[in-house]
């Protein structure tokens, strides 16, 4: 186990605690270490089914059921691309195709190798007149295009650079 | 519990305390077809074959219903038979129906209800990705093409045995049963029980059919095939031939294997008998140190690797004694290594075992001399019913002969270790210093025979008193053991058996419910009860045999330790 995840699996066993390592509290369990790391690691899962006396199979399958839940690391800028129907009219899916190119995504890949940023889409932003939209880590951006977007992207990897 | 008047197919049906409706239509002579509803096990209610159709025709499964007094219920509408139909085919849709190839055939509950509602043709496609088969286990095999997502092999790996090594995964069209994190049953805490095959109603989940390595053993001149045979496959083994459950059917399963090629035939018993005198001497010397306690016994190897996988400081609890089937094995390679290089042969030694985890052990380091297994293949009940059958032999019409001499002698005491109890019955026997015919009486009426979860008992030799513990099925294990670690529970002596009802209810045995293991298990009460000798120490081979071997020869060939270092 590396350091990260080290660190993940004592805190995921404080936030276990802290339910009282109640089964019935499983889901919220999952919520908070998932809140908190973007993903649940398989070290955490174990560490779940270990302290919640019930077996791994069990647990994986929970994760496995709720879509929410994402057993795989994510990048440090999440990006939602909207689909909702206002956004698929205004062409969101050349958005999304551009993006996906830019980070160089394969097949069912959505985080770039650098760990940088996770591609996703979700069905609506509740943001229809700005359509098409996205967001960068919860901050809304309107009107995009597929330039406009990879531009946003090369900010954040400038100003990363710069700073790491 | 709920009592009333139900009316089914216009017919009126009495309920006295049934847990659902469909136990009720059971009752009424009609017989629902089920996929997920397992009476042993929990309620599921995702199959929908058992639904029914009430007054205003609103359908609802039968399985999931509570019986109600005036209840009026349809079985067989036209609705129904439709639905029925359409779920069997989607079923058929997304199933490898490789039939005429598939281990399960003729046993197999998708094909046995798809002939029963005459589906002749599938209109949907399967869409669904293939996936490999899982072959990584010594017991079982795995092929999730076949799986129709009952859950029967999930809910009895957690509800009976408590280990929960496969569970589902994903959700939708997604859907599959696996273990976590996509892993090889090898690479999980399974236990190599193999009762997930036991109630799998599909070819989904399989005993590991090791048939051809035994013709190939059978035919080969150069090998000495040896047999063993343990105490639950006699009173199982004839139910495929139409002799009822329960019934010794030893002496038939000894001609058929002649007649099959076999050259010796021998009986597990007699290595149980040798178990019996070791644990025995064993825990009395545990009584004589102080402990440790309690001593668990060791006959069941899917209870020894349960320990390995989730519990290892208890394996110094563990009876150093190796189970019959390995004392048998040891005992005959010692026997035979003279006669082997006289006839210049190799002896060649088949176990027949109810029992899927029995495979495992024999390929456990601990059991190999200079890298050979000492047995060197693990047959099921089933897998042998399959080889009778394969050479036509009628069973219920063959000859009967005893199991040939000298390792074909046994007590009383060994028949009952295939049953729950019957290990620590006879461990009991062989400590008590009163050796009348009414100390076995008492020692009967003790409380550790029958189908209760957990039996208690207290057995008095001199002024200590002994407190003893049996249980089956690992859930009620793992019970018992958390009771252990906070201080609640004190034993002397544990029987464990993983299987419910004990070895009778093993996975290599014929497909059957708790009521068919139940009466197996009295089978082999009978034959203690009409055996010449009750008591291991009795057995003369036995005692010849153990008188024999000075210390470091007694050691070797009778004990093992799983502790690890």
């Amino acid at each position: 186990m590396d350091a990260a995840n080290e660190a993940m699996v004592r805190r995921a066993e404080e936030i276990i605690d802290s339910y009282g390592c109640r089964r019935e509290n499983i889901i919220a369990i999952m919520q908070d270490i998932q809140a908190e790391y973007k993903y649940l690691s398989q070290d955490v899962l174990e560490k779940i089914a270990e302290k919640l006396g019930i077996g791994v199979a069990k647990v994986y399958s929970v994760a496995t059921f709720y879509e929410n839940f994402s057993l795989e690391a994510k990048g440090k800028y999440i990006i939602k691309v909207c689909n909702g129907t206002a956004c698929h009219v205004r062409k969101s899916q050349p958005i999304y195709d551009g993006l996906r190119e830019y980070l160089g995504l394969q097949g069912k890949q959505k985080t770039s190798s650098d760990l940088l940023f996770t591609l996703e889409t979700v069905a609506c932003l509740g943001a229809c007149s700005l359509a098409p939209a996205m967001t960068i880590n919860d901050e809304v951006h309107a009107k995009m295009t597929p330039e406009a977007a990879v531009a946003l992207l090369e900010d954040i990897r400038a100003k990363e650079a710069q700073n790491g | 519990m709920a009592k009333g008047v139900m009316i089914i197919d216009g017919q009126r049906v009495n309920f006295d305390g049934e847990k659902n409706v469909l136990a009720v239509i059971r009752k009424a002579g009609i017989e629902m077809p089920t996929f997920c509803y397992h009476s042993d096990l929990s309620t599921y209610g995702a199959c929908r074959m058992c639904i029914v159709e009430d007054e205003r025709g609103k359908i609802d499964a039968s399985c999931s219903l509570e019986p109600r007094d005036g209840m009026v219920i349809k079985t067989n509408s036209a609705r129904l038979l439709k639905h029925r139909r359409t779920i069997l085919e989607l079923m058929l849709a997304s199933h490898d129906c490789n039939c005429t190839t598939c281990e399960k055939s003729g046993n197999c509950r998708l094909q046995e209800l798809a002939h029963q509602f005459g589906i002749r043709a599938v209109r949907f496609s399967d869409t669904r990705e293939k996936l490999e088969p899982d072959t990584s286990s010594p017991a079982v095999v795995r092929n999730p093409n076949k799986c129709i997502l009952c859950g029967d092999c999930v809910r009895i790996c957690e509800e009976l045995q408590g280990v929960n090594i496969i569970d589902f995964v994903n959700r939708g069209s997604q859907a599959r049963v696996a273990p976590a994190f996509g892993r090889l049953l090898s690479e999980t805490k399974c236990v190599s029980c193999g009762q997930c095959a036991a109630v799998c109603p599909t070819g989904a989940i399989t005993v590991k059919n090791e048939i051809g390595e035994a013709w190939r053993a059978i035919h080969d001149p150069k090998l000495r095939t040896v047999v063993e045979i343990a105490p639950a496959v006699r009173v199982a083994v004839g139910e495929a031939f139409g002799i009822p459950a329960g019934e010794n059917v030893l002496d038939r399963l000894v001609t058929a294997l002649k007649l099959m090629g076999v050259d010796e035939v021998y009986d597990t018993n007699f290595g149980a008998d040798i178990t019996t005198i070791t644990e025995a001497s064993e825990f009395l010397e545990r009584l004589e140190k102080g402990g440790p306690f309690p001593m668990f016994t060791s006959c069941c190897p899917a209870w020894v690797k349960y320990l390995e996988n989730e519990n290892p400081k208890y394996l110094k609890n563990i009876s150093t004694c190796k189970s019959p089937m390995e004392h048998f094995a040891a005992v005959l390679r010692d026997k035979y290594a003279a006669k082997d290089a006289a006839d210049g042969k190799r002896t060649y030694l088949i176990a027949i075992m109810p029992c899927t985890a029995k495979k495992m052990e024999a390929a456990r380091d601990e059991f190999k001399t200079d890298g050979r297994p000492d047995v060197d293949l693990v047959l099921t009940t089933r897998e042998v019913i399959d080889m009778i059958r394969e050479n036509g032999i009628r069973l219920q019409d063959v000859e009967l002969e005893s199991p040939d001499l000298p390792f074909g002698m046994s007590s009383g005491a060994a028949a009952i270790y295939g049953v729950t109890g019957g290990v620590a019955e006879a461990v009991i026997r062989h400590c008590v210093p009163d050796k009348s015919k009414n100390a076995l009486r008492e020692i009967a009426a003790l409380g550790i025979r029958g189908d209760e979860s957990r039996k208690e008992t207290v057995v008095h030799i001199g002024d200590t008193e002994l407190k003893i513990a049996v249980v089956h099925g690992l859930i009620n294990a793992r019970k018992l053991l958390k009771e252990m670690d906070e201080g609640k529970a004190f034993y002397h002596l544990v029987e464990v058996m993983t299987c419910q009802g004990g070895c009778v209810g093993g996975a290599g045995q014929p497909y059957g419910l708790k009521e068919v293991k139940q009466i197996r298990g009295e089978g082999l009460h009978r034959i203690d009860n009409s055996s010449m000798f009750k008591r291991a120490e009795r057995n003369p081979v036995v005692t010849q045999l153990l008188s024999e071997y000075d210390e470091e020869k007694a050691h070797r060939l009778l004990h093992v330790s799983y502790v690890k270092e």
